[in-house]
């Protein structure tokens, strides 16, 4: 018989598990990832399930692995959580997020006069310094930097 | 060393090496800039001003630098007569002027206007100011002031005014920080230095203290840059009388100071220095305003190749 935690969110056969999200993170995670209503894969994700570590969310993608690069994306709202890479039941490869040196066009410049919140034809553009304190984005165009909300800011 | 081809966004693009060549060629055009020697080494150039906000002093500068090295200037003309009206974007007006020009010197109201004009520009764009970002050939300038009347290396400067909004200052501390200039910030609390700029410059070992009156430091520095207080930074008019006057360069101020003490302003000043203080040997900002050809000479020279 099943147990009770398998009833949330069933094993997937092939696919992207992400554990270890900061709970409350799922949804923004799944934007982080680009992932919206014509998303032809099957998305399941639990959020604050009780972990070891406190509580956490999880999201399953099946049959898709998405690639590092595009997970690793992740670490700018969530730098603790995993990847799992799923195959035939079995997890085959499982990284912790690391925080890219730059994203492109994943989150919005706080700075309201700056040119990447314009009409020009451009992505915003950050490099991603981590220190104690966190992680702070900063702004390739108008050098403006952004250590807090940046889940808030996500495009 | 080769600068060509080379954009001129923000100070932070270049290295002491590079800033040191820069302001060596300035002062290989000084003679140029003044009107005693010819030098014509932009003839057959088309340079572009494109400015899409007033400005006076740095268009002027940068026609008068174009002219003095026989160069030719594009002009945008007003905004309202041009493309932009119909609702052309930066990156196409670019895209199109750098079909025309052999380089191009832009200042617009948006942060980052300047960085984004270089990734579509097949020439080089040097940043005539981009919203409150970035104003490089301002700190080149200062740099050169400072250069030529003082010195840069280990410096003791006083930088007064408007230290939280004003670029100037924030790109001028950069700047000086690689020359290990010791800096001694002068601002009323509300307009105190960006505290992530203070943490920045110590921990690239620079000593720097902060305090909110002139007297009790101007004996100790070998250079004073002041800048404007501005109005409307405060609410209430009255807070704003009382920042304005405790922030004076006067003559009674100057009475136990370095004799080789040198003021610099990038002007316009309002009455942040009184005019009394003009006639003095400390007085600096007029012949500041001229290093403005020379340096922007270099620049243009250097980003078209035509000088090494």
């Amino acid at each position: 018989m099943k147990g009770k935690r398998n009833l949330k969110v069933e094993a997937i056969e092939k696919g992207t598990v992400i554990d270890h999200i900061k709970a409350g993170q799922a949804l923004n995670v799944l934007r982080i990832l680009g992932i919206s209503s014509d998303f032809r894969a099957t998305i399941s994700f639990v959020m604050n399930a009780p972990g070891s570590r406190g509580k956490k969310d999880v999201v399953k993608i099946e049959g898709k692995e998405l690639s590092v690069e595009e997970l690793n994306k992740i670490a700018l709202i969530s730098p603790k959580a995993t990847i799992n890479i799923i195959r035939d039941f079995e997890v085959v490869q499982k990284n912790n997020v690391v925080l890219p040196p730059s994203v492109v066009g994943v989150v919005r410049c706080t700075n309201s006069k700056c040119i990447s919140n314009s009409s020009e034809p451009i992505k915003s553009k950050f490099s991603v310094l981590q220190s104690e304190e966190g992680v702070t984005l900063h702004c390739l165009y108008c050098e403006h930097l952004i250590s807090e909300n940046i889940a808030e800011n996500l495009l | 060393m080769s600068l060509k081809n080379r954009h001129v966004i923000s100070m932070k693009d270049f290295s002491r090496e590079e800033i040191d060549h820069i302001l060596d060629t300035a002062e290989r055009l000084e003679p140029v800039a003044r009107g005693e020697e010819k030098l014509k080494l932009l003839d057959g150039k088309i340079i572009a001003l494109l400015f899409f906000e007033p400005s006076t002093r740095t268009r002027m500068s940068f026609e008068a630098a174009v002219q003095r090295l026989g160069g030719k200037i594009l002009n945008l003309g007003s905004v309202e007569a041009s493309s932009v009206m119909k609702g052309e974007n930066l990156a196409d007006t670019i895209r199109v002027i750098s079909n025309y020009a052999d380089l191009i010197v832009l200042r617009h109201p948006l942060d980052g206007s300047a960085r984004m004009a270089a990734e579509f520009s097949s020439v080089p764009i040097i940043n005539g100011g981009d919203g409150s970002v970035n104003h490089p050939t301002q700190t080149f300038l200062d740099l050169y002031t400072i250069r030529r009347e003082s010195h840069l290396e280990g410096l003791k400067i006083a930088l007064a005014g408007d230290l939280k909004y004003g670029r100037t200052v924030h790109s001028l501390c950069y700047a000086l920080s690689l020359y290990e200039a010791e800096m001694i910030f002068v601002s009323p609390p509300e307009l105190r230095m960006p505290p992530e700029i203070v943490r920045d410059l110590q921990k690239r070992n620079i000593n720097v203290k902060e305090t909110d009156s002139l007297e009790k430091i101007i004996g100790d520095v070998e250079v004073l840059y002041m800048t404007r207080v501005q109005r409307e930074r405060f609410p209430d008019p009255e807070e704003y009388e009382k920042v304005k006057n405790r922030l004076k360069v006067t003559g009674d101020l100057l009475r136990n100071v370095n004799p080789n003490l040198k003021i610099l302003h990038p002007l316009p000043r309002v009455n942040e220095i009184s005019p009394e203080v003009d006639s003095t040997p400390y007085a600096c900002y007029f012949e500041q305003a001229f290093y403005g050809i020379p340096t922007r000479m270099a620049l243009l020279a250097l980003a078209m190749g035509v000088i090494e």
